[in-house]
């Protein structure tokens, strides 16, 4: 066993099951989306991102490049977020909800095609 | 610069994972630790507030306790995340300096400017494996031409010292193996501009998969070599076109030359010397008796050669066995008894040629003691010692670099150069006597400029265009050579230039004369200073200088509203 496997899959599924726990729920409710998890879900994002750096391969090149679509979408959800709350008068609305959530949503995709290339690529070293 | 940026970041993965994590720890505390707001209620930070106090406090610039002033347990938390961040910046931005400054980085990046630079070189250029002696010499000749070389050498050393060097040309430098093809590739060799690849090592077996390589990669191009063994010598020119020089061979045939023909000898020295180097006029010795000292490669060439053409050569030389050869003294050379063993006092010249420089040197040192009528000629192997081989005043000194950087430079100037030593050397003495006394009067103290002068509407458009007329011009003015021997400031007076050869549509014509009429495309080699050269430039680029030479009056009308307000018809 591998160590720096077992934490590169960790953070790549845990990327993905973060991303999932927040999108899950009403997508204009924002009792059901917890800002926490969008917290956590982009810093363990740009965490697996920065894992998958200086991978030659072809695979590591698209692993990389979803990972950089996850983050850009969590931060771009987390600065309407911010703006939201604190810039726009009356706090978090409805609308900026559903585009957060949304975003976060593209965020997911990302995130499940790293963990089905990650789990193509285990499948075919076979060891 | 990609693949560079993502080296960098692999290398700084750990303190850039540790800054996130020490960040996203920070920002969480904030935001879980309650407040107070400037009315006394709980009020709890959201992730913005948190991330805008982490990111002014962790860069030091601290802007206080914002939106309200912090309760204790705010300032206990803030205090560990001080402490967190500094180290944490700290020891990214100490990992990040360390990889900049890290040797294989460094290389990397190196190569990776460097193959960009080659990439965007629109220029030819010339690609010179190994920077030694002879490398040196000659990228400075090119430099001073005007022609760019791009160069390989495995020790850094030399690279810095190239890179220091003020050329007028800055040549291009990478540390690299040329015997590896993908150095060769990097470098250049299979770019159309690439002129000819010249491979200069140590290592004849290094040379040889330069030449493989330039030929399977590039077939086009030149190729020339240094090669100091007959096998190395065959084996490169087997295959291609290449040219392979072996200084032991030129210096051997130079100086049999010399003792044979020394006009013609002193006619090649100064065809093919460097731009700006002294000239030379050694007085050799007619008939007589040699001695060589030492019985390697270079000794064994010249015995050769000196025996082939009927000069008697005696050879002393210590650890030759056998006595094949009928004059051997078995011996140092460096001891007088050797030598008087050898006849030094009846011989016409000796040839110091071990590759010891200090035996050299005591060899001719002593033969002075003995004999000091005696042509002196010095092997020097290593350039260090230049100083003390030139005190010594020896009548001619083998250079091993220099013979190699001359021939190769004489080779690339121009091809006419070569006809026209060729065409030389079927003359007799008395002609060869008669244009060396000529070049003597155009030459300052250093060798003759030589240079082509092709008639072509790009390099010279003035003459391409009065030597062809326009459709519709009648009786056009023929335009003979003299007329660029005419000084352009005062036509009544002669440039010091002697045109040594016209080559046209695969004639050639050995020293023309003045009154020939020259034709488009026609080229010729011309013999005189660098000042001259720009002279003669002038008027073949430049349209009224060239009128003036032709009629001797200048051009009145030039621009096409001053002919039309003038009436004139020209």
């Amino acid at each position: 066993m591998n160590l720096e496997k077992v934490v590169f899959g960790f953070f790549i599924v845990l990327a993905l099951t973060l991303n999932f726990g927040f999108f899950i729920g009403d997508i204009d409710n924002p009792e059901h989306h917890h800002v926490f998890e969008l917290f956590a879900a982009v810093v363990v994002s740009l965490i697996s991102t920065l894992l998958k750096f200086g991978d030659r391969t072809h695979m590591g090149a698209i692993l990389l490049a979803t990972s950089l679509v996850a983050d850009l979408q969590l931060i771009v959800a987390a600065l309407i977020w911010g703006w939201a709350e604190h810039v726009q008068p009356g706090g978090m609305t409805p609308d900026a909800m559903v585009s957060i959530v949304s975003l976060s949503g593209g965020a997911l995709l990302a995130n499940i095609t790293s963990v089905v290339l990650l789990v193509a690529e285990t499948i075919t070293v076979r060891r | 610069m990609p693949g560079l940026f993502f080296i960098l970041l692999r290398r700084l993965r750990k303190p850039l994972i540790l800054l996130i994590l020490i960040y996203a720890i920070s920002i969480l505390g904030f935001v879980l630790i309650p407040g107070q707001d400037d009315q006394g209620n709980v009020w709890r930070m959201s992730f913005f507030h948190a991330f805008y106090f982490v990111s002014y406090m962790a860069s030091t610039i601290g802007f206080g306790e914002i939106p309200y002033a912090f309760t204790d347990g705010q300032r206990m938390w803030a205090m560990f995340t001080i402490y967190a961040t500094v180290i944490g910046w700290l020891y990214s931005i100490g990992v990040l300096l360390s990889v900049l400054q890290d040797p294989a980085f460094r290389r990397l990046r190196n190569e990776y400017n460097f193959r960009r630079k080659v990439q965007n070189l629109h220029e030819p250029f010339y690609l010179i494996c190994g920077y030694g002696d002879t490398g040196a010499i000659l990228v400075k000749a090119l430099a001073d031409e005007g022609i760019k070389s791009v160069v390989v050498d495995p020790d850094e050393n030399n690279i810095n010292e190239l890179e220091l060097n003020d050329y007028r040309r800055a040549p291009l430098g990478i540390v690299g193996d040329a015997s590896h093809p993908s150095v060769l590739e990097t470098a250049g060799v299979t770019s159309s501009y690439c002129l000819g690849v010249i491979a200069l090592t140590d290592s004849d077996q290094v040379n040889l998969l330069i030449a493989l390589s330039t030929h399977l990669l590039n077939p086009a191009t030149r190729f020339l070599a240094r090669a100091d063994s007959d096998e190395a010598v065959a084996n490169i020119s087997s295959f291609g076109d290449n040219v392979v020089i072996n200084p032991f061979d030129i210096f051997a045939g130079r100086l049999v030359l010399a003792l044979k023909r020394p006009g013609y000898y002193t006619l090649l020295e100064w065809m093919t010397g460097v731009p700006n180097e002294a000239f030379r006029e050694p007085g050799f010795p007619e008939h007589g008796r040699w001695i060589i000292c030492g019985y390697g490669r270079f000794g064994m060439t010249l015995y050769e050669r000196l025996v082939r053409s009927g000069i008697e050569a005696t050879v002393i030389e210590p650890q030759l066995e056998q006595e094949h050869l009928p004059d051997f003294i078995k011996g140092n050379g460096t001891g007088a008894g050797t030598l008087q063993r050898a006849g030094i006092e009846e011989a016409t010249g000796i040839i110091a040629g071990t590759n010891n420089d200090a035996n050299n040197l005591s060899i001719l040192m002593t033969t002075r003691e003995l004999n000091r009528d005696i042509f002196m000629v010095a092997r020097q192997n290593n350039r260090e010692n230049s100083l003390i081989f030139e005190r010594a005043g020896f009548d001619l000194t083998m250079k091993r670099g220099d013979v190699v950087a001359h021939k190769i430079f004489a080779l690339l100037r121009t091809p006419l150069l070569d006809d026209f030593l060729t065409l030389a050397a079927d003359r007799d003495d008395s002609w060869i006597n008669q244009l060396l006394s000529r070049i003597l009067g155009v030459m300052d103290e250093t060798v003759p400029y030589l240079w082509e002068l092709k008639i072509t509407k790009r390099r010279t458009p003035a003459l391409y265009h009065a030597c062809k007329p326009m459709a519709g011009e009648e009786n056009h003015p023929p335009v003979p050579l003299f007329t660029l021997q005419r000084n352009p400031h005062d036509r009544n007076e002669c440039l010091q230039v002697i045109p040594l050869l016209l080559k046209r549509e695969g004639a050639v014509l050995l020293l023309p004369e003045g009154d020939i009429t020259l034709q488009v495309s026609d080229r010729i080699l011309m013999c005189a200073t660098r000042d001259v050269q720009r002279q003669m430039e002038w008027a073949t680029q430049n349209e009224n200088v060239l009128h003036y030479l032709l009629t001797g009056q200048e051009l009145k009308a030039n621009s096409l509203f001053w002919r039309w307000l003038t009436g004139s018809k020209t």
